[in-house]
């Protein structure tokens, strides 16, 4: 890549900061400039946070109809799948999936819903009521 | 407390904690090439079954620490690296090492790195800062990602170094204790022993998921992904694919610039004209991968869905292995 080939595009980096790329100048020789962004990227980015949102919007639907607890909800919510949840709570994955089930949900004790409720950064109020439509 | 630390930003995150580290003790030759190449940090790998944030497991750089550890070790620095499981152990560590003036690299997190804007706070553990400073209740952090340094609360700086999940911190703290003056002599060497080892493993490596073979084994993957996965789910994971290689942190078309610039950088400590040769192939691997992701883009953006975009996508990998299989040969082969 060539100094003024480096992409400029606007990206949702621009109000955080520029970043370092490394290309060739005139002479051949490397050297460093900053780019605001890369719209290919951005794309990557984009669609990225697309699937995400979906996730959520569809654990949302689950939630409501009662095929799911809150707790897949909050879960998509944060980008977590069973191996992160398992590592921050310390619940074994098959655990978490069987916490999934409403009616398993609704018969947990309070210290296990403390500790969804700590790692999805709710209170256990918010995690237990939550209301889909209204999130 | 603050203690007077230079920030100088970096492309990637270790890349530049390692060299703030060693210049901040003194060590002035050593640039963010030249750490990348002496730490032999080029690389490819594909972990077939396992998913990270539901897509491939892709990664151009080595295990984390790696760098910071090879490049130390190759100039004769002692380093401090140290896990912890108590939290509170944690902290009380990397006060000390503030109150003896020593800034300090952190493996963390980024998902809750507060400073970061939202749209990249995923679940990745690998990234790397320097605390520099204590003022009250919040740190000062230099990310080297970033152009400029900024702060961060104590309870925020815990969580981030306390993530967990794949690669998990651990609080992981690392700095460079003691050297002696830093020679040209034993920065050659360390090129040349970051070369052998960059080069070996990418060609020489008898496993198909590691290095030119794992780009291979990527553009096999791809042909089929629109046939398993359908296209949408098929441009997500290309969509990782180029997050992995050009998001920023990484330097940008998978790394293969910063290592052009290293080769160069190399040539005058090495003389050696073939390293100003490859260091040119390498700058034309870095735009092949560039073009790649421009079609991976057309993709995910759904403006090409057919089987025979993503043949093309594919073909584009396999012509890049090869063009890296030349290049690293090339060097492997270099009688020092």
């Amino acid at each position: 890549m060539k100094k003024d080939e480096i992409p400029q595009d606007p990206s949702p980096l621009d109000k955080f900061t520029k970043e370092v790329c490394y290309a060739v100048d005139d002479k051949g020789e490397y050297t460093t400039a900053l780019s605001r962004g890369w719209q290919v990227k951005a794309d990557a980015l984009g669609i990225t946070w697309e699937e995400a949102q979906a996730r959520t919007a569809n654990a949302r639907e689950k939630v409501k109809n009662g095929e799911a607890s809150p707790i897949l909800f909050f879960m998509e919510l944060n980008m977590m799948d069973l191996p992160i949840v398992a590592a921050y709570t310390g619940f074994w994955q098959w655990t978490i999936k069987r916490h999934l089930k409403p009616d398993v949900f609704k018969n947990l004790s309070e210290k296990k819903l403390q500790k969804y409720a700590e790692v999805f950064d709710v209170s256990v109020e918010e995690l237990k009521n939550t209301n889909p439509n209204a999130a | 407390m603050q203690l007077n630390f230079q920030h100088i930003q970096a492309a990637h995150c270790e890349n530049g904690v390692t060299t703030n580290l060693l210049q901040h003790m003194g060590i002035h030759q050593i640039t963010e090439p030249l750490a990348f190449g002496i730490g032999a940090g080029i690389f490819y790998i594909h972990i077939p079954f396992l998913k990270i944030s539901g897509g491939p497991a892709i990664s151009f750089r080595t295990m984390p620490g790696q760098i910071f550890t090879r490049t130390c070790s190759a100039l004769g620095v002692k380093i401090e690296r140290k896990t912890f499981s108590s939290k509170e152990k944690a902290q009380q560590f990397l006060d000390d090492c503030l109150a003896k003036g020593q800034p300090a690299g952190c493996q963390v997190g980024v998902y809750h790195l507060t400073y970061f804007p939202k749209e990249f706070r995923f679940h990745f553990n690998a990234h790397n800062l320097v605390v520099y400073g204590k003022e009250g209740d919040s740190y000062m952090i230099s990310d080297p990602v970033m152009e400029t340094v900024t702060t961060i609360s104590a309870h925020d700086l815990e969580r981030v170094r306390f993530a967990k999940g794949a690669l998990a911190p651990n609080g992981q703290i690392y700095f460079p204790k003691t050297s002696e003056p830093v020679s040209e002599e034993r920065i050659r060497k360390g090129i040349i022993k970051g070369i052998k080892h960059a080069s070996w493993f990418m060609t020489e490596t008898p496993v198909p998921i590691l290095g030119v073979a794992g780009i291979r084994f990527t553009a096999g993957r791809i042909k089929t992904w629109r046939e398993s996965l359908g296209a949408r789910r098929g441009g997500l994971y290309l969509a990782q694919l180029v997050r992995m290689g050009e998001e920023i942190g990484t330097g940008g078309a998978g790394f293969r610039f910063v290592y052009a610039a290293f080769l160069q950088q190399a040539h005058a400590f090495v003389k050696r004209d073939e390293l100003l040769e490859i260091s040119k192939q390498f700058t034309a691997i870095g735009d092949l991968w560039r073009a790649s992701s421009v079609q991976a883009s057309g993709i995910y953006k759904g403006r090409m869905t057919e089987q025979q975009d993503f043949n093309v996508m594919g073909d584009m990998l396999l012509n890049i292995a090869d063009k890296e299989k030349a290049a690293f040969k090339a060097l492997y082969k270099i009688k020092w």
